[in-house]
C-alpha cells in the first residue's frame, strides 16, 4: 500500500498524475483510490489529490501521513512536508521549487521533471514523474501496467502516445540511477 | 469489468444502466458531473436531459416524468435540495417513484461547497412539509453508489414512493474502481400503465395529485402512507456490521465518514483497543434494531457517532440505545473532513 | 510623486478572485466609480448573487447583501420599501442567476418598476460552476451540458433580456453595453450612470446589461474571449438603448 499526496498549481498536471497512478493501479489489480481537492480555489490556485493503492479494501480516502509528497511548487512543500510520515518520500519538480524540505527524516528527491520530460514531450512531466514512482513503487506496479495507464488515458489521441511511453520509461530510468 | 470512475459519472451511468432515461437539473458544485455526463449520454440511449431554469422547476418535471410513469432522476446539493423540498413532498404525497441525488455540502446558507452530512435532518425526517419519508440510501464507495443507484429505482418503484440518495462533495467528486452493472432492458421494467398519466385513452383518466381536500380522506391517506413505510422498514432497512462481535467501543457513521472510522478501527485496534462500526447503509428506514441489540450487550461499553455536522444522525442512535449506554458525538462541520487519527486521539484521550 | 489614477476608494483592497481577463473586474470598478462621481457611496445598497460575483461583498464597500440563487431583484424591492428612498439600491447578477433562476424575480421586479438598478453580466456560461450552458448561452456555443454545441432544438433557444424587458410598463431605462475595448468601456460607465441617475430621479427600475466574457469556460485567452464578445457576443445581443422613459417624458 502507499498513500500519495500529490500538489502544485492547477494547469501542472497535478491531478492527472494522481489518475495515471490509479489506473496503473487498476491494470495491477490493485485497489485504488483518487481524491481530487475542488472548488474556485483551483482557478489560478493550487490543485492536490490524494491517491491510494493498496490490496486490501481501502478505507479512508483522506490521507493524514503520505508515504509520498510529491510537490509541484513551493507553497505546495510548505504546506504538507510536516505531514509526510517519518522516512516518507518527498520529491519536488526542481524547475519550479527552488528550496529544500526542512524535514531531515525523509527521503528528499529533486527532480528537474519540467526539463527532463521537455526533452521527448513537452507536456509529459506528469508520466514521466509517474515513471519515477515505479522504483520507488518497488514492483507493485509494473512498467506494463503503467504503459496500459498511458495508453488507457491517450486512447482518443494516440498520436501522443509513443512519446508519453517514452518518457515513462524515461523516468523510471532516471529513477533506477538514483536509488542504486 | 471494473473501471476507474469519479463518483458523480458512476451514479449517472448506473442510473442509464437502470433504465432511467429522463434527468433534470440545474448546476450546483460538487455534482456537476452527473448533469454534465447525462446531457449526452441520455440523448445515446433514446432519452431527455433538461438543465432547468432552477431547482423548483427540475423537480416539478421529475414530478411530471416520474407522474408519466418514465424511470427519472434529478440530482443537485444541498441548497438546491432545500429548494427542492415542496416538489419532494407533492411527490411523495402523488406517490410517484423517482430517484434524487444530493451530494451533500456544507451549510447552513450557501454555506461552502467542501464535502458535509448536514442535511441528515432534511433527509430522513421528510424535509419538506406535511408527514411523508423519502427511502435514503448513503453509500460509501462508488461501486456501493452504482449498486444503490441500480437498485433504487426498483426499490422506488415497488413502493411508489421517491428514493433519496445522499453522498457528499468527497464521494462525488473521487474516483475508485467500479463495475456497472449490465442495461436493463426496459421491457422488462415495472408495468405502471395502471396509475401513470401517459395519455391514455380507456375511459379511465389517470390522475396525479398531492391535494386530498377533505380531513378523512387525507388521513385515511397518510395512514396508507405510514403502512407503507412500515413495509419499507421491515424489507428494506440495511446496514454494516464491521467487527462489533468483540467491539467494546461501537463507532455509528455512514458514507465517507464510516470509511474514515474503519481506518480508525484498524489503528485502534493495533493498539489493544477493540473497537468496531455499525454503519447504516439506509438513513430512513434507520437500522435501530442492530444499535438497540448492541446497546443491550454486557461487552459494549459507549457508542460514538461521527458526522460531518455538528450532530444529526446522534440523535437517532440515541433513541435506538435508549440510555442503555452513553452515546458520543465526534462532529467537523463546515467543509472540513476529520483524519483517521483524529478518532484514534478521540478515543484514547476523549478530546 | 502625484497620483494620477487610483482604484476607486468604493473598492475595498481584497484582491478579485475573478480569473485573468475576465470583466467583472472592469464592472466593478465602473460601478464603483459612477457612484463615486455621482455622490451616492455613503448610504448604497448593494445585493449579489450566487455565481462567479457570489464574493462581491468583499470588493464593494457599501452595505451588501449576498442574495440566494436567483432572488437578488426580490432581495432589493424588500429592501426598497424598507431604507431611505435616497439610498441607492443596486443588484450585480450573471445570466445564470439573472435569467434561469431567477426570471420571475426579475421580470417581476422590473414590472413592479422597482425603483432599483439591475447590473446584468452576460458572457453565456455558467462560470463558477464550469462551464454548463447559460440561457444566453448562444446557438452553436458549447458547454459541458452541450458539448457539441447548444442546438435549439434540443437545448432551447436563448434569452434576450433586453428586448423582452422593454415590453414591459415598469422599466424606466434599459441599455445593452460591453467592453471590449476601451471606447465600449466608457459607453459602459456612461450608461450605468445614467442608470443610477434614473434611480436617483425616482424613474423606476433601470437596467444594464453588459455583454461580457468568459475565457476560463471559453478555453481562450483573454484576447481571443474579447474578440469572441465583439464580433459574436455583441452581434447576436445588439448593444443599445432598449427603453428611456426620461426621453418620452421630453
Amino acid at each position: 500500500m502507499q498513500k500519495i499526496t500529490i500538489s502544485g498549481f492547477g494547469g501542472q498536471g497535478v491531478l492527472s498524475l494522481g489518475k495515471f497512478i490509479s489506473y496503473s493501479a487498476i491494470e495491477q489489480n490493485l485497489n485504488t483510490s483518487w481524491l481530487p481537492s475542488y472548488g474556485p480555489e483551483m482557478r489560478g490556485g493550487t490543485a492536490n489529490c490524494s491517491v491510494i493503492y493498496s490490496a486490501e479494501e481501502i478505507a479512508a480516502p483522506v490521507i493524514d501521513h503520505p508515504d509520498i509528497l510529491i510537490a509541484f511548487n513551493e507553497p505546495s512543500l510548505d504546506k504538507f512536508e510536516g505531514s509526510v510520515k517519518k522516512g516518507g518520500i518527498i520529491i519536488t519538480n526542481s524547475d519550479i521549487v527552488h528550496k529544500a524540505t526542512t524535514r531531515k527524516d525523509v527521503k528528499f528527491y529533486q527532480i528537474p521533471v519540467d526539463t527532463l520530460a521537455a526533452a521527448i514531450n513537452k507536456r509529459g512531466a506528469n508520466v514521466y514523474m509517474l515513471g519515477v514512482l515505479l522504483p520507488i513503487f518497488n514492483g507493485d506496479i509494473s512498467e506494463e501496467a503503467a504503459i496500459h495507464a498511458v495508453e488507457h488515458v491517450f486512447e482518443s489521441k494516440p498520436k501522443v502516445i509513443p512519446s508519453n511511453i517514452e518518457c515513462l520509461k524515461a523516468g523510471i530510468e532516471y529513477m533506477k540511477k538514483l536509488v542504486k | 469489468m471494473k473501471k476507474l470512475w469519479k463518483g458523480n459519472e458512476a451514479i449517472a451511468e448506473a442510473a442509464v444502466a437502470a433504465g432511467c432515461r429522463y434527468f433534470f437539473g440545474y448546476p450546483i458544485t460538487p455534482q456537476n458531473e452527473i448533469p454534465e455526463y447525462l446531457s449526452w449520454r441520455l440523448p445515446e440511449v433514446g432519452g431527455a436531459f433538461i438543465q432547468a431554469e432552477s431547482e423548483v422547476s427540475a423537480i416539478n418535471m421529475l414530478y411530471g416524468a416520474a407522474g408519466a410513469g418514465a424511470r427519472a432522476m434529478t440530482s443537485s446539493s444541498s441548497p438546491g435540495i432545500s429548494l427542492k423540498q415542496e416538489g419532494i413532498s407533492y411527490i411523495a404525497a402523488a406517490e410517484l417513484p423517482c430517484v434524487i441525488v444530493n451530494m451533500m455540502r456544507s451549510g447552513p446558507g450557501l454555506g461552502g461547497i467542501q464535502p458535509a452530512q448536514g442535511d441528515y435532518f432534511q433527509a430522513t425526517k421528510g424535509g419538506g412539509h406535511g408527514d411523508y419519508h423519502p427511502i435514503v440510501f448513503a453509500p460509501s464507495s462508488i461501486q456501493e453508489f452504482v449498486d444503490l443507484t441500480y437498485g433504487a429505482f426498483d426499490v422506488a418503484d415497488k413502493y411508489r414512493t421517491p428514493v433519496m440518495i445522499i453522498g457528499d462533495g468527497m464521494l462525488g467528486q473521487m474516483m475508485e474502481p467500479a463495475e456497472i452493472p449490465p442495461m436493463r432492458d426496459l421491457k422488462t421494467l415495472p408495468d405502471k400503465n395502471d396509475w401513470a398519466a401517459c395519455g391514455h385513452s380507456d375511459g379511465r383518466p389517470r390522475i396525479i395529485n398531492s391535494l386530498r381536500i377533505e380531513p378523512d380522506e387525507l388521513e385515511a391517506f397518510n395512514e396508507h402512507l405510514f403502512k407503507k413505510y412500515e413495509e419499507i422498514t421491515k424489507n428494506e432497512t440495511r446496514y454494516e456490521d464491521y467487527l462489533t462481535s468483540d467491539a467494546e467501543i461501537v463507532f455509528v457513521a455512514y458514507g465517507s465518514v464510516a470509511r474514515i472510522c474503519k481506518a480508525a478501527i484498524v489503528e485502534l485496534r493495533a493498539q489493544g483497543i477493540k473497537a468496531g462500526l455499525i454503519r447504516p447503509i439506509t438513513l430512513y428506514p434507520y437500522p435501530t434494531e442492530i444499535i438497540a441489540k448492541l446497546a443491550k450487550c454486557d461487552k459494549v461499553k459507549k457508542f460514538v457517532t461521527v458526522e460531518m455536522s455538528m450532530g444529526q444522525m446522534v440523535e437517532d442512535v440515541r433513541l435506538a440505545v435508549n440510555g442503555l449506554k452513553p452515546v458520543e458525538f465526534y462532529g467537523r462541520s463546515g467543509g472540513n473532513v476529520m483524519m483517521p487519527g483524529d478518532l484514534v486521539k478521540y478515543v484514547k484521550e476523549g478530546k | 510623486m502625484k497620483i494620477v489614477a487610483d482604484k476607486p476608494k468604493m473598492l475595498t483592497e481584497t484582491p478579485l478572485h475573478y480569473c485573468p481577463g475576465c470583466t467583472h473586474g472592469i464592472v466593478h470598478r465602473l460601478v464603483a466609480e459612477a457612484l463615486e462621481e455621482l455622490g451616492k457611496v455613503d448610504g448604497a445598497i448593494g445585493v449579489v448573487p450566487v455565481g462567479c460575483s457570489v464574493f462581491g461583498y468583499k470588493y464593494f464597500r457599501c452595505d451588501v447583501f449576498e442574495a440566494a440563487h436567483g432572488r437578488a431583484p426580490a432581495v432589493a424591492s424588500a429592501i426598497r420599501r424598507v431604507v431611505n428612498p435616497d439610498n441607492l439600491i443596486f443588484t450585480y447578477q450573471g445570466d445564470g442567476d439573472l435569467a434561469s433562476i431567477g426570471m420571475a424575480e426579475t421580470v417581476h421586479a422590473c414590472t413592479r418598476g422597482e425603483n432599483i438598478t439591475i447590473i446584468f453580466i452576460n458572457n453565456g456560461i455558467y462560470g463558477m460552476t464550469g462551464g454548463q450552458m447559460a440561457p444566453t448561452t448562444m446557438p452553436g456555443e458549447k458547454a459541458t451540458t452541450c458539448i457539441y454545441g447548444r442546438d435549439p432544438k434540443v437545448n432551447g433557444n436563448p434569452i434576450h433580456m433586453c428586448e423582452m424587458l422593454a415590453t414591459l410598463t415598469g422599466p424606466a431605462y434599459i441599455e445593452r453595453v460591453s467592453c471590449y475595448d476601451v471606447p465600449h468601456v466608457n459607453k459602459a460607465k456612461a450608461a450605468i450612470k445614467k442608470a443610477f441617475q434614473v434611480q436617483m430621479e425616482k424613474k423606476g427600475l433601470s437596467f444594464i446589461e453588459v455583454v461580457a466574457n468568459c475565457p476560463t469556460n471559453y478555453h481562450q485567452t483573454p484576447l481571443e474571449s474579447m474578440q469572441f464578445v465583439k464580433e459574436k457576443g455583441c452581434s447576436f445581443y445588439p448593444l443599445g438603448v432598449f427603453k428611456d422613459i426620461t426621453k418620452e417624458d421630453k
